[in-house]
């Protein structure tokens, strides 16, 4: 339970981590629109060298990354063997069948990239949750939404609801965890094989949990009103962001790899060497 | 004029359908600038909610709370009103807004709309006073209970208010913790001229205050000097103890050595060293 990633900063002062978080959003934009580009081995290769050398210029030890990508490497196994068994290419003999299930070697290939992308997907936001603070985050997204503030969105209110709602994360699971161990004292049994009883063993653990989130928020309620709190209204900010020309480079850089890939996709000029590495 | 005044306060809140539990009945009481003030009482005597008339988070039923001349009820004062009094409550975890501890200290003179140099200036200066700047930019789950409610004091006082309230800020605390509290609060008073209510129903806590509120089932029933712990009665009626020192020093009355009224460590020392060295000479 407690090693959910999502949320938890490790604190540096890497260049990852002082660079402005409005850029760090659009990057991982723009990272995750062209992940969806890629096709062929080689560009899933030159994306992973990029994610590796990011991951390398924030300091995070790399176990705090991949500690991240545990919550979703079983969905990740899952549509992977789902997408090998299924995978129906008529143009080719399969390499091996079961009944229903083919394997043909383009499925191999097909369920390989896909577990690739996935993992490729969501590396770089862990990376982004690692080297940014939640208020770094919401400051970002506030500015970057700030022109839908025209149209009356309530931008400032989203940004901060987001960034409390990170902030329980931790206190959230604690609790569970006080209230499941006051539940197993008073003979609740979690550990049950029955995924029906399972479930139903949680219920007393949510209800208390629901009630003490209320409870919680309007203690927030409270001390944010006590602390002057009225809104977007007249509020500034302690740390102004900043853009640098490092965040400016990285962005272009960023673009350029889009570029690439694209070109690796479509092949414009038709050169040979790319489609030998389109593959 | 009083700083803090609740004129003849009445307050009540719903519990079922038609009932009401009357949390302050008639309450008259004013704190001055400046001033350390105890407020006891035990369970249910209407401490929490006296912190939350005094800044407007409740309105009173009957009755007018004024803050330096501005009434609570008048909504365009709430604001200025808050400026002035800042609240500390008893669960450390449930006032931090975010996940960086100066970032949650900046959230309150964020909200006044300080440039973000002053911001800064404040925020360290918050920090040094409850010693905590070590701690800065880190995250405040790392912290113990004490630091945590320190951290929450710096909050509050970024926003340089001139009353302080704690609603049993050291409930939830381990004695190491409350001591540093403590310590914090007694330093504010005294060197930054800071008015503080402190809400407790620790004794000893209360012992350290110039002047002693005590309420019972919302009503004040005691408000005084440290001479209050004279007169024990009041207290134990009160459903509340005695500090330990005064207790001791009951009991050595009853016992033929009267050491007065002492209130910390030292003051017994002193007049147990006093009462025994008079007994000697004069045996």
């Amino acid at each position: 339970m407690r090693d959910v990633t999502i949320g938890q900063y490790y604190p540096s002062n890497s260049i990852v981590h002082r660079a402005d978080p409005r850029f760090k959003l659009v990057i991982l934009i723009l990272y995750i629109v062209t992940v969806f580009f890629c096709e062929s081995f080689f560009s899933f290769g030159v994306m992973t060298v990029f994610v590796l050398v990011t991951i390398l210029l924030s300091r995070v030890p790399f176990l705090k990354v991949l500690k991240g990508l545990k919550i979703i490497i079983v969905i990740v196994l899952i549509t992977t063997l789902l997408m090998m068994i299924f995978y129906s290419d008529t143009s080719s003999k399969p390499l091996a069948e079961w009944g229903i299930f083919h394997i043909y070697l383009n499925g191999i290939y097909a369920s390989i990239k896909l577990a690739w992308r996935l993992l490729l997907l969501v590396m770089m936001p862990t990376v982004l949750t690692l080297t940014s603070t939640p208020t770094e985050l919401c400051d970002g997204l506030e500015s970057l939404l700030s022109p839908l503030k025209k149209i009356r969105f309530p931008v400032h209110e989203l940004a901060l609801i987001m960034s409390i709602a990170l902030r329980l994360i931790p206190t959230l699971i604690e609790e569970t965890d006080k209230i499941m161990n006051a539940q197993k004292a008073r003979g609740a049994a979690f550990e049950s094989r029955n995924p029906f009883k399972k479930i139903k063993a949680m219920l007393p653990v949510l209800i208390p949990l629901f009630v003490s989130s209320f409870r919680r928020a309007d203690d927030l309620a409270d001390a944010m009103d006590s602390r002057c709190y009225r809104g977007a209204k007249g509020r500034t900010r302690m740390k102004k962001l900043r853009c640098h020309v490092g965040d400016v480079l990285a962005l272009l850089f960023w673009c350029a790899v889009t570029v690439f890939i694209l070109f690796l996709k479509y092949n414009w000029l038709g050169w040979g060497f790319v489609t030998v590495l389109g593959l | 004029m009083p700083f803090l005044e609740f004129s003849n306060v009445d307050y009540s809140y719903p519990s079922g359908d038609n009932d009401y539990i009357q949390a302050l009945r008639a309450v008259s009481l004013s704190v001055e600038r400046g001033e350390f003030v105890a407020l006891v009482g035990c369970n249910g005597s209407g401490k929490s909610t006296f912190a939350r008339l005094a800044n407007g988070l409740l309105l009173p039923d009957g009755g007018a709370v004024t803050v330096d001349g501005m009434n609570t009820a008048d909504k365009s004062k709430l604001y200025d009103i808050r400026k002035k009094i800042g609240v500390v409550f008893q669960n450390p975890d449930n006032q931090m807004v975010t996940t960086i501890v100066e970032d949650d200290v900046a959230f309150g003179p964020e909200n006044l709309g300080l440039p973000p140099n002053e911001i800064r200036e404040r925020v360290d200066w918050a920090l040094d006073c409850v010693g905590m700047r070590e701690y800065a930019t880190s995250g405040p789950f790392r912290l113990s209970g004490g630091q945590k409610q320190r951290v929450a004091i710096a909050g509050v006082l970024a926003i340089k208010p001139e009353l302080m309230i704690l609603d049993e800020a050291t409930g939830m605390l381990d004695p190491d913790g409350r001591k540093e509290v403590l310590n914090v609060v007694k330093k504010l008073n005294r060197e930054e001229n800071m008015a503080v209510v402190m809400i407790t129903h620790f004794m000893e806590e209360a012992a350290e205050a110039d002047r002693i509120i005590i309420l019972e089932r919302g009503a004040v029933v005691a408000n005084g000097g440290k001479e209050l712990f004279q007169s024990p009665e009041i207290f134990t009626h009160a459903g509340l103890d005695l500090p330990v020192y005064v207790r001791v020093a009951q009991k050595l009355k009853a016992g033929g050595i009267d050491i007065g009224c002492p209130l910390s460590v030292d003051e017994f020392v002193a007049a147990a060293k006093g009462a025994l060295g008079k007994k000697e000479g004069g045996a």
